[in-house]
């Protein structure tokens, strides 16, 4: 072969080479958020960020009709957490439920369908089973007993973790974005062998580390490592915080399954390292931008949230909505943020639900008799306008940033 | 002129008889006939032939291939023997190190880094025993021993990373796993784990003299290839007879950069850059962990890294120092499910409808109705096949 050939090839695949990298180029954008030249930036691309404001457009709000008039918890039975509403409001909240969670598959999703003479599931045109109108109280089916649940964590959640929502908070949508079961969830590792302690963890057996996993960015670092981290307590901490050894004996091992962790938390955020940490230095809390300590008690709600709500609702739920192990689905940070440094992109969750802002005390069971509209009024007032924690006038919902500066990178 | 002398390919080619060796004496087994291969002669010395097959060299070349062979099959174990998964995972799969909770235990499991430690040991043996090989075919020929201490210096690095920094530190879970990702994030959280390497003089010098060793090798190939028409490739014979090639060079460099090396001292600058390139290397790793526990606060505390005139953000405080006595909030207690609506009851006595007959155990699942379409019949009508039923918003 004559060398001009190999030299002619060469350059060639050179040039396809700088072509395929010029083609495939997305402009970044980055923003400065420390002292200027000292590389605390966040950066995105242009059509990540255009992906994202379509992904996370919050969904279409029900007008909220005024207070007043009878509780739903008086006025049906088996209201438990939202009977402080009035019966508008609760309906309205319902309604809106159903299309944040099940709009194709309506009412009949959580509550027992109707039976017809011959004993058949009565179903809509679309073949979904249609609720039975004399028996919405009836928690026949797990659904309900599920959803009843996740108001109470989501009235927990914005009651509770405010160092983490801030006043912006969570509703159905934020994890369930029209799903029944919310895209990002996770199961306990199931094989048998699979190792779940960096201290324990080897290479010849299979287990979250050394192969393609999407949660740590495609690395061959430990991913999914929810079970120790998100739903255990495991020391996320290695470094030594002063210059000579002082008895720290985190391994190598530990830090890549913090690495492993923090690269969970990049790709839920869709955020770089330096989102949360200057990175000449991941451990010093002081070079720290303050969304850290945001970071930080999330990591501790979703530890609440798995360990007091979602795994404790295992024998609730059929055994095709349990893992591979018969564990109950649980969070992580994907499961709200879905990409976005704040889910739906800071759309405040709450300020028109006011009943999912945390936990009600819930009306008195009414006698059979009729209701006398003293009573009903009495506990009206516990409606939907709770007094100090309405959201005071001319609050919009931008001022949740002013507000939650732990909940927003630092700008200049 | 430009294609006959500056290209990137060797054009000319000498045939004829290829190179015979002189006979060895001491029975030595030589394989491979000697021949010229022309492609070969493209990209080098167009000869192939005779290998020398000493058998330090053979038993080198046996543990070796052991070695590979063995991590290729622990491989293969990760993935059940699965040769397509094989080949997709490949990047990603590894052979780790045992359990820091085995300290240096040398009666592991096999499964839990028991190979990797005979991996290790049949590697390190192969790896010594070619430089053996390296060593006395250099003492054969009569040569000096530079390139056996040059890849000495690499099995410094070598060792410091898989034996002797791992017993310093008490623990074989110290080392570096085999695998391709696998080592690279090793390193990244190596560096992680001990407060950010780039702070590390050592690496510092290690990255210098790596870096170096890139610059000065494309000067000195440039220069040579330059010089080849007036006659700069015998370089070695220039060092004593210097003659219009090595004026030249040394000219140019003067004339760019105000000093040149001479033909001969260019060979030691570049022996020592990259030898020096892992000896420093070793000096940093084996001083990480052992002498220093974060490299970013060492160099803070002498004035190596600089701080901030003014960090642009206030630091997030550590929640605990803030926050001490966090504790997890407590969760609103589960509400037992109503399958009944309670018995009718006079007015002022009623009573709480939660508590309906069954219900108020702590297992949901136990108030179930078992006639009522629940837990097997899928709310949305879809038969219960696939979990993931999500519905498109």
């Amino acid at each position: 072969m004559k060398p001009y050939v190999l030299v002619a090839l060469g350059l060639s695949g050179v040039l396809a080479g700088s072509g395929a990298i010029f083609a495939t180029y997305n402009r970044v954008e980055t923003r400065e958020i420390g002292f200027p030249g000292v590389g605390m930036q966040v950066t995105d691309s242009l059509p990540r960020l255009a992906d994202r404001a379509a992904y996370n457009e919050p969904a279409p709000v029900i007008p909220r009709p005024p207070d007043g008039g009878p509780l739903a918890g008086q006025e049906y039975q088996n209201v438990k957490v939202l009977g402080h509403l009035s019966q508008a409001q609760f309906l309205r909240m319902m309604t809106t439920i159903t299309t944040w969670v099940a709009p194709k598959a309506g009412c009949g999703y959580c509550h027992v369908p109707e039976y017809d003479e011959n004993g058949q599931i009565v179903r809509n045109e679309e073949g979904y089973p249609q609720a039975d109108n004399n028996k919405y109280w009836s928690d026949g089916l797990y659904s309900k007993v599920v959803s009843r649940r996740m108001i109470q964590m989501t009235q927990h959640i914005n009651e509770s973790w405010q160092s983490h929502v801030g006043k912006t908070g969570v509703n159905c949508y934020t994890c369930h974005r029209g799903m029944n079961v919310p895209s990002y969830i996770w199961f306990n590792h199931a094989e048998e062998g699979e190792v779940t302690n960096p201290e324990t963890v080897y290479a010849s057996t299979k287990g979250p580390q050394n192969h393609p996993n999407v949660s740590s960015s495609l690395a061959s670092l430990p991913g999914e490592s929810y079970e120790v981290f998100l739903a255990g307590d495991r020391n996320i901490r290695v470094q030594t915080q002063e210059a000579l050894p002082n008895g720290n004996r985190q391994s190598i091992k530990s830090g890549e399954w913090t690495y492993g962790l923090m690269m969970h938390m990049s790709s839920s955020l869709g955020v770089n390292c330096t989102y949360c940490h200057n990175s000449r230095a991941f451990g010093d809390w002081s070079q720290s931008p303050p969304t850290r300590q945001t970071a930080w008690y999330g990591i501790r709600m979703v530890r609440d949230v798995n360990n007091q709500f979602l795994e404790p609702l295992g024998p609730t739920y059929p055994a095709y909505r349990l893992g591979p192990s018969g564990d109950a689905p649980k969070a992580n940070c994907s499961t709200c943020h879905q990409g976005a440094y704040k889910p739906l992109l800071g759309h405040p969750a709450v300020e028109e639900y006011p009943s999912l802002r945390k936990t009600y005390p819930q009306p008195p069971p009414k006698a059979k008799a009729a209701p006398s509209s003293d009573q009903a009024n009495a506990v009206g007032g516990e409606g939907e306008r709770e007094g100090s924690d309405a959201p005071a006038e001319g609050e919009r919902p931008g001022d949740d940033d002013a507000q939650t500066a732990t909940n927003v990178a630092p700008s200049r | 002129m430009l294609p006959q002398y500056q290209n990137i390919f060797t054009q000319i080619q000498v045939g004829g008889d290829p190179d015979v060796p002189p006979p060895i004496d001491n029975g030595q087994l030589r394989v491979l006939t000697p021949r010229l291969n022309r492609l070969i002669g493209i990209f080098g010395n167009a000869q192939i032939g005779p290998i020398y097959l000493g058998s330090i060299g053979l038993v080198s070349i046996l543990l070796g291939t052991l070695a590979f062979i063995l991590i290729g099959l622990n491989m293969l174990a990760s993935v059940d023997w699965s040769p397509v998964e094989f080949v997709r995972q490949l990047p990603w799969l590894a052979l780790e190190p045992p359990a820091p909770s085995y300290g240096l235990s040398l009666s592991v499991p096999l499964q839990e880094g028991g190979w990797w430690l005979i991996v290790s040991t049949l590697l390190t043996a192969s790896i010594l025993l070619w430089w053996v090989r390296c060593y006395r075919r250099a003492v054969a020929l009569g040569m000096g021993t530079h390139v056996a201490w040059a890849f000495m210096s690499a099995i410094w690095l070598f060792l410091v990373l898989g034996f002797f920094r791992p017993i310093l530190m008490g623990s074989w879970g110290e080392a570096v796993p085999y695998g391709l990702f696998p080592h690279l994030d090793w390193t990244a959280a190596f560096s992680i784990r001990y407060g950010n390497l780039f702070y590390n003089p050592f690496h510092c010098l290690s990255i210098v003299f790596l870096y170096g060793s890139t610059l000065l090798w494309a000067m000195h190939g440039a220069t040579v290839m330059a010089l080849t028409h007036l006659g700069g490739e015998r370089e070695i014979s220039q060092v004593v007879d210097r003659g219009t090639a090595a004026e030249r060079s040394s000219l140019f460099w003067r004339w760019t950069m105000g000093f040149s090396a001479t033909f001969e001292s260019i060979h030691r600058w570049l022996w020592w850059f990259a030898s020096l390139t892992v000896i420093t290397g070793g000096i940093g790793i084996i001083l990480t962990g052992t002498a220093v526990d974060n490299w970013y606060k060492w160099a803070i505390k002498h004035n190596f890294a600089p701080t901030y005139i003014e960090q642009g953000y206030p630091g997030a405080p550590d929640p605990l120092q803030t926050d001490p006595n966090f504790q997890m909030p407590e969760a609103p207690a589960p509400i037992d499910p109503m399958t009944d609506l309670p018995p009718e009851e006079p007015a002022d006595t009623a009573p709480n409808p939660t508590k309906v007959e069954g219900a108020g155990t702590e297992d949901p699942a136990d108030v179930m109705p078992s006639a009522q379409p629940s837990n097997s019949a899928r709310p949305d009508g879809a038969p219960p096949a696939q979990p993931a039923d999500g519905e498109q918003p």
